[in-house]
């Protein structure tokens, strides 16, 4: 596209429902902050 | 069908869309940004009339079959998500811990929800035995769920150390046993650091989370020893010490900014001096009756704070990759699945905070509140009803939530903010808001930035 450049697609919409949702990930509080919730930051584990 | 929802905004000389449901993120020119504001409610001729003088016709017609591409592959205006009846950890899991290891501290921070250093003239440590419990509870609470994590926090959890180190020891007998992954974590504030302690966190500890506020002068003003001279001094060199030998594995100096230095990117800036890449600086959280407490007045020169940080960190990180803000780190490709950004952090449910006698409360930041005592190693989760208002304070629950175009990114913000704020969980506390939103916006600024 030429005035148009997607930095990210779909990452919300993953195919497999299945596989979402499976709590290995960092609880986001423990990782540093220790006072507010960022949670878009965090990695998923299955990455 | 109602168009999904959009948010974009100009930034750090770039023009970016967030399409908010799908999580696609795009770069776009000036046209395109202004066609946005039309699109839909106008026909294309209307917005080739209405652009008339500014927009070449043919360029203005590409760019609009351009957004159309992109709303029919579901990447602009994307319909909500569906997740049918969201029903978050039905069996209960718990996966983390905060250990409150000491209820007591050698220094008497201001601002410290701990109550300066004092515990409401209560000072307790965690026994080893009460430890260890903890550790069972977790490894049996937490169902098929591997990775465990623990933080070691305080008060100044180096003020219990034995059992920290016996605590750890003990987690590599139950990673066999019950085949787990404990993940160790601690937060200090460096006073007792000396060598050996040094090189048994550096060793055992995933990540370690060092307090400190930046300058001298800003530290020393609400960070102070009991005897209330500055704590700066003894504290810099240590961390300097742990942070050389820990080579590449994870580590946050974390200060607090408060309204005396909202110019806390220079705070930041004395870190990354002083050789820190890895740096968190956060908004204080207190009454807004206290005298340093950050309150609507002060909201604008945080904001602009950000945005000019935003700047110096592009600046910075051409040059060192290695330096990390914590608020400006976002992953929009291999970040959380829509049910961890839905849900937030966990508080109440997956994650609790165990005191030195045993109890247990939603996070750190509910200890010691009455109300919020869920129950005990002991006993096990006593308040179930608790626990459900944790698991429905989601984004789906939360009026304001709902529509905010951030709700994917901050997850509906912190429990405690909303309720020392309101009262009520599902009410977020508004300036946390304003300032959750500028940090994605910088943030996402940053990384087009980047992408060149
Ligand atoms: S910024 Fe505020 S309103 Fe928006 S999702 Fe976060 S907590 Fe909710
Ligand atoms: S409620 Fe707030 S402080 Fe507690 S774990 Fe969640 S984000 Fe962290």
């Amino acid at each position: 596209m030429k005035y148009i450049k997607t930095l990210s697609g779909k990452n919300l919409r993953r195919e497999d429902l299945a596989k979402i949702g499976c709590g290995e990930c960092q609880t986001s509080c423990q990782s540093a902050c220790k006072t507010s919730c960022t949670v878009g930051n965090q990695k998923c584990e299955q990455n | 069908m109602a168009r999904g929802q959009i948010h974009k905004f100009y930034l750090n000389n770039k023009y970016i869309v967030l399409d908010v449901n799908s999580g696609a993120v795009h770069m776009v020119d000036r046209m395109v940004y202004d066609v946005l504001d039309h699109y839909g409610d106008k026909s294309l001729e209307e917005i080739v009339s209405i652009f008339d003088g500014v927009y070449d016709k043919e360029a203005l017609e590409e760019a609009y079959g351009e957004i159309n591409y992109l709303v029919e592959e579901e990447m602009l205006y994307s319909p909500e998500n569906d997740l049918g009846d969201l029903v978050y950890n039905q069996d209960n899991i718990v996966k983390a811990m905060c250990l409150h290891v000491a209820h007591d501290c050698n220094l008497k921070c201001a601002y410290c929800f701990a109550s300066q250093g004092n515990f409401k003239g209560e000072r307790t440590y965690m026994s080893l035995e009460t430890g260890k419990k903890a550790l069972e509870f977790l490894a049996k609470n937490s169902g098929n769920r591997r990775n465990l994590e623990v933080d070691f926090f305080g008060g100044e959890p180096l003020m219990n150390f034995q059992v920290v180190k016996d605590l750890v020891a003990y987690g590599r007998e139950l990673d066999k046993k019950y085949n787990k992954n404990f993940r160790f974590t601690i937060t200090t504030n460096g006073v007792l650091l000396d060598e050996d302690k040094i090189d048994f966190i550096n060793e055992n500890m995933d990540n370690v989370v060092l307090s400190l506020d930046g300058r001298r002068e800003v530290n020393d003003r609400m960070r102070k020893t009991i005897r209330d001279g500055g704590s700066y001094d003894v504290i810099l060199p240590k961390f300097k010490e742990l942070v050389e030998k820990r080579g590449t594995k994870d580590y946050y100096i974390r200060g607090t900014f408060t309204n005396y230095n909202t110019d806390f990117s220079k705070d930041i800036r004395d870190f990354y001096d002083q050789g820190f890449k890895k740096v968190s600086v956060e908004p204080v959280v207190t009454p807004e009756e206290m005298d340093y407490a950050l309150r609507s007045e002060h909201l604008d020169d945080v904001l602009r704070e950000y945005e000019e940080f935003s700047k110096e960190y592009i600046k910075i990180r051409k040059k060192d990759k290695d330096f990390l803000f914590f608020h400006f780190m976002i992953d929009l490709n291999q970040g959380p699945c829509i049910v961890k950004r839905s849900v937030g952090c966990g508080a109440g449910s997956e994650y609790l905070a165990v005191t030195p006698e045993g109890d247990l409360y939603p996070c750190h930041q509910f200890v010691g509140e009455d109300d919020f005592r869920l129950g005990s190693l002991d006993t096990g989760i006593e308040n179930k009803d608790l626990r459900e208002v944790f698991k429905k304070a989601n984004i789906y629950n939360k009026e304001e939530c709902r529509s905010c175009w951030a709700r994917y990114y901050c997850s509906g913000g912190c429990h405690a903010n909303a309720y020392y704020a309101h009262k009520d969980l599902t009410k977020p506390y508004k300036l946390g808001c304003e300032m959750e939103k500028k940090r994605i916006e910088c943030s996402i600024s940053i990384l087009a930035n980047e992408d060149e």
